[in-house]
């Protein structure tokens, strides 16, 4: 089997397959949404589509995320709330408000330890070997803002599943962007046009978020960021970014204030309208970034001045991050107990054994034990019911099959119910049950069970004139079953 | 018993001890606590009692300075000593050893962090500042370049049936840095949440002084250091080198940042 696997090179470990899946993986807390909603207690939320509401709250999401936070999560409920709402406009504000929470709190998985998703994949290690594993990802999560609140922001997991195919170079795929924004314009596609002027903006976010990852880090320890090569690479990456975009943007700006202009169709226009406020604020955000970049040098400056340089060492010590932390996080869990646990005690200290004042002492000797009573508190005697004892015994069952047993022929209910009533009294009571049963009876079910019959019933709209039992005078029969000549083949 | 040593003497030893067990007492507050510190440092016979009562309570004189006082450790099985399954004792059961290397790890960030480059960790005069955010954001850095070395890979996700085998980054990664409780505070099984911890308990045990409470940036005492320097780093290092981790030795500071690159 296992050769035959390795014969085989579609079944090879394959990258592809793996990222993929992962792709694939990262959607699936989306369609959950859609599968739990009905679930859900406090509201008949069948009619949301809570999937388009996840791709909403993670747009918003991505969207507030610059430079200093993201958005915290009873502002992203707000700017959602109106199009939960459109979905359903005669369901309360407060249903609205609640969906938006739950969907903002399914996202992050709120209930689980580590607040994320993880999925099972497996993959053939090299000598052949079926081998499972884990890929852990998240969505939204949660960051502490300097004030100590919380606040939300979009892992890179869900930036790509929202735009799609950012795994890819952002300066190329940057001037495919425009490229085809500009396309889109002159074909008059605005719609695609504001898809492309948005992926555009997230890449600017992008910068930023890369740039206050490098400042935050110089606040820390201007040693720790590579300010000789790496961050005035970064810088002239940005600038550069910056002084494209916003050429290529102020053009465009024009460009579609010509195409708004000179549309006739009402639609169009709108459209244009809204494509320039996203393009101002495209603007708005390479203005914001390029003012950091500005003041990133000063940064750099005032750090390093504010973090005096200490003198020579001055007796071998060693290096705590690099030789144990790092060390330690590389480890697997059960090896890294005993350094860690060595570091904890010894860098705990002591403490003093607490030990009662002769004060406490006293009272807590003097104090009269609670007495318990050994056999606990009396249980409460259950009020019981006696069941029923089954009425019906093997006979009548055996006597009602005989009744049933119709193969070819069909009967009306009445009469199956006047021969039974001739028998023993008892007995039309068990007929209308089975008869009640055989009506919509699976056909499925029975076949899987391997029966060779089934009784059916069917209301053909006359109605049952009988002294005990009222309704439909219904038709009854027993079906053979048989196999049908595909299925058994299949099944075979 | 030495010939010289008085009841007197051993009195005094035995309260040098016992005033090494009041952390947050310093010395300079204290004019018999000073004399007693002095004394020890001049009179070698003196000193030799002090270590011998240590001994004998599971005690470790670590150092007796001025700045620091009496810096104490305990030994092994002392009933002096804090065990980790006593300060992580409110973790649940499912996930303990996990627990248990979080709580541990953030002591080893703690100590990084206050001291980021070995100089600092020699340097007497040097006092090191941290905080809550430091600690985690640091961490979850290293986290992240270990993460992008791996990537990639076919080995690089876990195995689904071996938990204790995943790597402590990836448990560290996956752990939220914060949640937002009902009540406004910090989740106390969150990243942030196990730095404030560690950071109030060693602020508790006199090792850290708070500056901002609003922010949990606290500086290092100089028995912090005396504590990292002379025992808990030299122990673990000793441990992974057991463990045939061979850290590789430099002068400069590996502490460096380079995350979020990849983002470009």
């Amino acid at each position: 089997m296992v050769s035959e696997l390795r014969l085989n090179r579609g079944f090879g470990s394959d990258e592809a397959a793996a990222r993929r899946l992962k792709a694939l993986a990262c959607t699936a807390p989306l369609h959950d949404l859609d599968v739990r909603k009905a679930r859900l207690e406090w509201a008949d939320a069948a009619c949301y589509q809570m999937a388009e509401v996840a791709l909403q709250v993670i747009d918003q999401v991505t969207l507030a995320m610059d430079f200093d936070r993201g958005a915290d999560q009873e502002q992203v409920v707000r700017w959602v709330v109106p199009f939960v709402a459109a979905q359903n406009p005669d369901r309360g504000a407060d249903e609205h408000e609640r969906v938006g929470h739950w969907v903002v709190e399914s996202l992050l998985n709120v209930g689980s330890v580590d607040r994320g998703f993880q999925v099972d994949y497996g993959s053939l290690s090299a000598d052949g070997r079926y081998v499972r594993r884990r890929f852990d990802f998240k969505l939204l999560v949660e960051l502490a803002a300097p004030d100590g609140r919380v606040y939300l922001r979009t892992t890179d997991e869900a930036i790509n599943v929202l735009v799609g195919a950012l795994d890819t170079d952002v300066e190329s795929a940057q001037v495919a962007a425009e490229v085809k924004l500009e396309n889109l314009i002159r074909r008059g596609r605005l719609g695609d046009a504001r898809l492309a002027a948005e992926q555009a903006r997230y890449r600017t976010v992008q910068y930023a978020e890369a740039l206050r990852g490098k400042l935050d880090a110089t606040q820390r320890d201007v040693r720790s960021v590579d300010w000789l090569t790496g961050v005035p690479e970064l810088i002239e990456e940005a600038l550069a970014h910056v002084e494209s975009r916003y050429r290529a943007e102020t053009a465009m700006l024009s460009n579609i204030a010509d195409a708004r202009d000179e549309s006739t169709d009402p639609a169009q226009r709108k459209k244009a309208a809204e494509l320039i406020a996203i393009v101002n604020e495209c603007i708005r955000r390479h203005t914001q970034l390029q003012a950091r970049l500005q003041e990133a040098g000063a940064t750099f400056r005032a750090e390093q001045d504010r973090q005096q340089f200490a003198g020579g060492g001055r007796r071998a010590a060693i290096d705590v991050f690099g030789q144990l932390l790092r060390p330690c996080l590389e480890l697997p869990v059960n090896a890294s107990v005993a350094p860690v646990t060595t570091f904890f005690g010894a860098v705990s200290g002591v403490s003093a054994p607490s030990v009662p004042s002769l004060n406490g002492l006293v009272e807590m000797l003097m104090v009269p034990s609670v007495e318990r009573d050994p056999f606990g508190a009396p249980v409460p005697e259950p009020e019981l019911m006696p069941i029923e004892a089954d009425s019906r015994g093997e006979a009548q069952w055996r006597e009602v099959d005989d009744l049933l047993w119709l193969p070819d022929v069909v009967r009306r209910l009445s009469g199956l119910l006047a021969q039974a009533r001739s028998l023993d009294t008892e007995l039309p009571k068990l007929v209308m049950l089975r008869v009640m049963h055989a009506v919509g009876t699976s056909i499925a079910s029975a076949r899987d069970q391997g029966e060779e019959s089934v009784c059916l019933a069917v209301d053909d709209g006359t109605t049952l004139d009988d002294v005990e039992f009222g309704g439909s005078d219904l038709l009854v029969t027993t079906a053979a079953l048989r196999e049908a000549p595909s299925y058994a083949a299949a099944a075979r | 018993m030495t010939a010289g040593v008085g009841l007197a003497d051993a009195e005094a030893a035995a309260r040098l001890v016992a005033l090494g067990m009041r952390p947050r007492q310093p010395p300079s507050r204290d004019a018999v606590y000073a004399d007693l510190v002095s004394r020890y440092g001049e009179d070698d016979g003196f000193k030799d009692l002090v270590n011998h009562v240590a001994a004998g309570l599971g005690l470790v004189v670590l150092a007796v300075m001025p700045r620091s006082g009496a810096v104490l450790a305990a030994t092994e099985d002392s009933v002096f000593e804090i065990k980790m399954d006593e300060y992580a004792r409110r973790t649940a059961l499912h996930n303990r050893q996990a627990d248990k290397v979080l709580h541990g790890l953030t002591h080893l960030a703690i100590a990084a962090l206050a001291f980021p480059r070995p100089d600092d960790l020699g340097n007497d005069a040097y006092i090191g500042r941290v905080s809550v955010n430091a600690v985690e954001v640091s961490v979850r850095e290293a986290c992240r370049l270990l993460e992008q070395r791996v990537a990639g890979a076919d080995t690089a996700d876990p195995l689904t049936n071996a938990p204790e085998l995943e790597r402590v980054w990836r448990v560290y990664l996956r752990r939220p840095s914060t949640a937002a409780t009902k009540d406004g505070r910090v989740a106390s099984d969150t990243t942030r949440g196990i730095a404030a911890r560690a950071l109030r308990f060693l602020a508790d045990q006199g090792f850290l002084v708070a500056l901002d409470a609003e922010s949990g940036t606290y500086r290092t005492t100089p028995r912090y250091q005396v504590q990292v320097r002379e025992l808990a780093a030299q122990r673990t290092f000793d441990e992974l080198l057991a463990l045939g981790v061979l850290p590789a030795a430099s002068a400069e500071a590996s502490l460096r940042v380079t995350a979020t690159e990849e983002l470009l």
